[in-house]
């Protein structure tokens, strides 16, 4: 059983490495590639297939560009919240 | 990958929001079924919406230099379906659309439709077919959450082109699918290796629950007769 879970344990640690390595290889080949967004250069593809083309609606509330990183944060973080409590949930009902 | 405020043309945001609002509404159906029937699945539902909260939040660089995020819709796929799925990436879109400026409330069906409908639908499918064909539980789940997410970027690439065909409508698709699907190749697979781990735990630590959702025989929940742990 012990070896088993071990086993796990290397498992999941190889998924994490992979992980990390798969996010953090982007900055190691394009320093400052920065963070231009796809979306946005969808618009530019948009721009280029059909010139002149004006949004006809825009947002009703931009947020300034740190309050959005904060929004994006605390979106994160409410989803974080509720995994880390019901994984909390499940290794205490389990003891 | 959320199609931005104001750049889908009237009648493709009726078309949309037309074929998703059916959907939507029969999966909020479906969620009230699952709260009454099964009131103990609740708090599995909530972390897999939790998913999609954490990973469409995180914008990620990739190496051709733009950034995308994740869809995180794989789990639920798995475990509810598309169309309670949908329900909950409608939730996390509104979200982003209203608070964020990210996506839009206009392209809020198109951006439903291909993360919360279109996605979940193939991955669940994938998951159904690789489990039908034996294929072991971790697998499956990694594969599935992998294919939500590539599926997501085509449709939006082929909502895109849809719109603004240029000079043809497949011509147009490419210009906008090599924009999203190479970015999205590694993210799709990050995603599903967390999502894969993910489920791996939930199965090994309540394997009667995760059977039950799945439907799948009692008997092939022990987490070695699921594929977990080997």
């Amino acid at each position: 059983m012990s070896s088993m879970t071990k086993n796990k344990l290397l498992i999941y640690l190889t998924g994490v490495a992979a992980l990390v390595l798969l996010f953090a290889l982007p900055f190691a080949l394009k320093p400052g590639a920065g963070f231009g967004g796809a979306d946005d250069s969808a618009g530019e593809v948009i721009e280029s297939l059909s010139p002149g083309y004006q949004p006809w609606f825009s947002s009703l509330w931009e947020p300034p560009a740190e309050t959005e990183s904060m929004l994006f944060a605390l979106q994160a973080a409410i989803g974080a919240v509720v995994i880390g409590y019901f994984v909390g949930y499940i290794r205490g009902s389990s003891n | 990958m959320h199609i931005m405020e104001g750049f889908l043309p009237l009648i493709w945001v009726i078309i949309w929001f037309a074929l998703s609002m059916p959907f939507v509404l029969y999966g909020i159906i479906e969620m009230r079924k699952l709260f009454k029937e099964h009131p103990e699945q609740k708090m599995i539902l909530a972390v897999s919406g939790a998913f999609i909260f954490v990973l469409s939040s995180l914008k990620l660089p990739s190496v051709t230099g733009s950034s995308s995020h994740p869809t995180g819709t794989g789990l639920s796929s798995v475990l509810f379906g598309p169309s309670i799925t949908s329900v909950m990436a409608t939730i996390v879109l509104i979200f982003q659309a209203v608070l964020l400026a990210h996506g839009g409330l206009t392209t809020l069906g198109a951006n439903v439709f291909s993360m919360g409908i279109a996605g979940p639908f193939v991955g669940w499918l994938a998951f159904k077919g690789m489990r039908k064909a034996k294929v072991g539980m971790t697998p499956s789940i990694f594969v599935a959450a992998v294919l939500a997410d590539w599926a997501t970027y085509v449709v939006t690439s082929i909502q895109l082109a849809l719109a603004y065909p240029g000079a043809s409508i497949l011509s147009s698709f490419a210009a906008f699918a090599t924009v999203f699907a190479i970015t999205q190749v590694p993210l799709a697979i990050g995603e599903g290796i967390l999502i894969a781990i993910f489920f791996d735990f939930l199965a090994s630590s309540r394997p009667k629950m995760v059977a039950t959702i799945l439907k799948e025989k009692a008997g092939m929940a022990t987490p070695e007769s699921i594929g977990v742990a080997q």
